[in-house]
C-alpha cells in the first residue's frame, strides 16, 4: 500500500511524511552566494528587486517555448531551413528571449534519431526550454548515452530501428542541442497552435517521440 | 576532413572529453570562434580560438565493445585539440 508507513511519525493531509526542515549548515558556495550578492546590492550594482525578477524569468521559461518552435518548424518549410541553418537567431526572431545562448537544431528523419547528452557537466538549452530535467544531470545518464545510446534510450521506452542511425550530440563547449523530432503522422492535418501540444520536453531531448495530447 | 583528437592529459578546465581523446573522426561544421575555456575558467585574458564539431564512429570511440559500430558522437572540439590525419 502506497500509504502504509512504517514509522509513527505524522502526515500531512495528503497521507504524505512531512518534509523535513532544512536544518543543515550553508556551504562554502551558498554563503559566497549570499555574500556577493549582498554586497552587489549594497554598493548598488544592483537590486534585490533585479535579482528575484531574473530568477521569475528564468522559472517561467518551460518546454512549451521550445514546443512552439517545433511545431512551426513542422508546418512551414521555410522556417524549418532557417532553423536547422541558424537556430539561435531564428528563435530570437520568433521573440524568444535567449539571451547570448548559441544553438543549434537537430533534425530527426527516417534514417537519423538524434539524442543531447552533456557528459562534462550538465549543459541544456536553459534559456528556451528551462531547467533540466534531474535525470539529465545524473551521472548514468551522462556516462551511459555515449556508450550505450540504444540501451538508454529503450530505458526510456524508445526503441530505435537497427536501420535508423544514433546520433548523441555532447554539448562539450559552448552550443546547446535541441532535437527537432519527426512529426507523427497522426498529427497530419493538425494546425500548428494545437501541433505544440504534441510535443514533449523529451521529444527535444531526444529521450522520447511526439505523441498525441492526453 | 578527418582528424585526430591529441592524446593530452593537461591540468585545469578543459572541454575536450577524456573518451574522445586520441580518437580519430571527420569535421561535421565550423562553428565560430570563442574565447578559450582553459584561460577563460580562470578569468585569464583567454585568446580566440576555432571551435569544430567532430563525428566519431562508436567503433571508432568503443572498438569491438561499441553497441552499434554505425552510430555516431558528435561532439565540438577546439582546434587546437586537432590534427589532420
Amino acid at each position: 500500500m502506497p500509504h502504509d508507513h512504517q514509522n509513527d511519525e505524522p502526515l500531512s493531509s495528503s497521507g504524505h511524511p512531512f518534509r523535513a526542515d532544512d536544518d543543515t549548515k550553508l556551504s562554502y558556495w551558498q554563503v559566497m552566494e549570499i555574500a556577493v550578492r549582498e554586497l552587489l546590492i549594497e554598493k548598488g550594482h544592483i537590486s534585490a528587486s533585479q535579482v528575484h525578477e531574473q530568477i521569475n524569468r528564468m522559472d517561467a521559461r518551460s518546454p512549451a517555448n521550445g514546443a512552439t518552435i517545433v511545431a512551426r518548424a513542422w508546418t512551414d518549410p521555410q522556417f524549418k531551413a532557417a532553423l536547422l541553418t541558424n537556430a539561435g537567431q531564428t528563435s530570437r526572431d520568433m521573440g524568444f528571449d535567449i539571451g547570448p545562448m548559441q544553438l543549434i537544431v537537430v533534425e530527426n528523419t527516417n534514417s537519423v534519431h538524434n539524442v543531447v547528452v552533456c557528459t562534462l557537466c550538465s549543459c541544456y538549452p536553459r534559456n528556451l526550454l528551462g531547467l533540466p530535467p534531474d535525470w539529465y544531470k545524473s551521472r548514468a545518464y551522462r556516462s551511459r548515452t555515449v556508450v550505450e545510446p540504444r540501451k538508454v534510450l529503450s530505458e526510456f521506452g524508445v526503441e530505435i530501428a537497427p536501420d535508423v542511425q544514433v546520433r548523441v550530440h555532447d554539448s562539450t563547449a559552448d552550443m546547446r542541442y535541441l532535437v527537432l523530432p519527426a512529426k507523427p503522422a497522426e498529427a497530419n492535418g493538425v494546425s500548428e497552435t494545437l501541433l505544440a501540444n504534441w510535443v514533449t520536453r523529451d521529444s527535444m531531448i531526444g529521450v522520447g517521440l511526439p505523441r498525441a495530447p492526453v | 576532413m578527418k582528424v585526430r583528437v591529441h592524446s593530452h592529459w593537461p591540468p585545469g578546465h578543459i572541454r575536450t572529453p577524456a573518451y574522445l581523446r586520441g580518437k580519430q573522426g571527420e569535421i561535421e561544421r565550423e562553428i565560430g570562434l570563442f574565447n578559450n575555456p582553459e584561460q577563460n575558467a580562470y578569468r585569464l585574458a583567454s585568446e580566440q580560438r576555432a571551435l569544430v564539431r567532430v563525428r566519431f564512429t562508436m567503433a571508432e570511440v568503443w572498438g569491438d565493445g561499441a553497441e552499434t559500430p554505425d552510430d555516431v558522437i558528435e561532439a565540438e572540439i577546439y582546434t587546437h585539440w586537432l590534427e589532420p590525419v
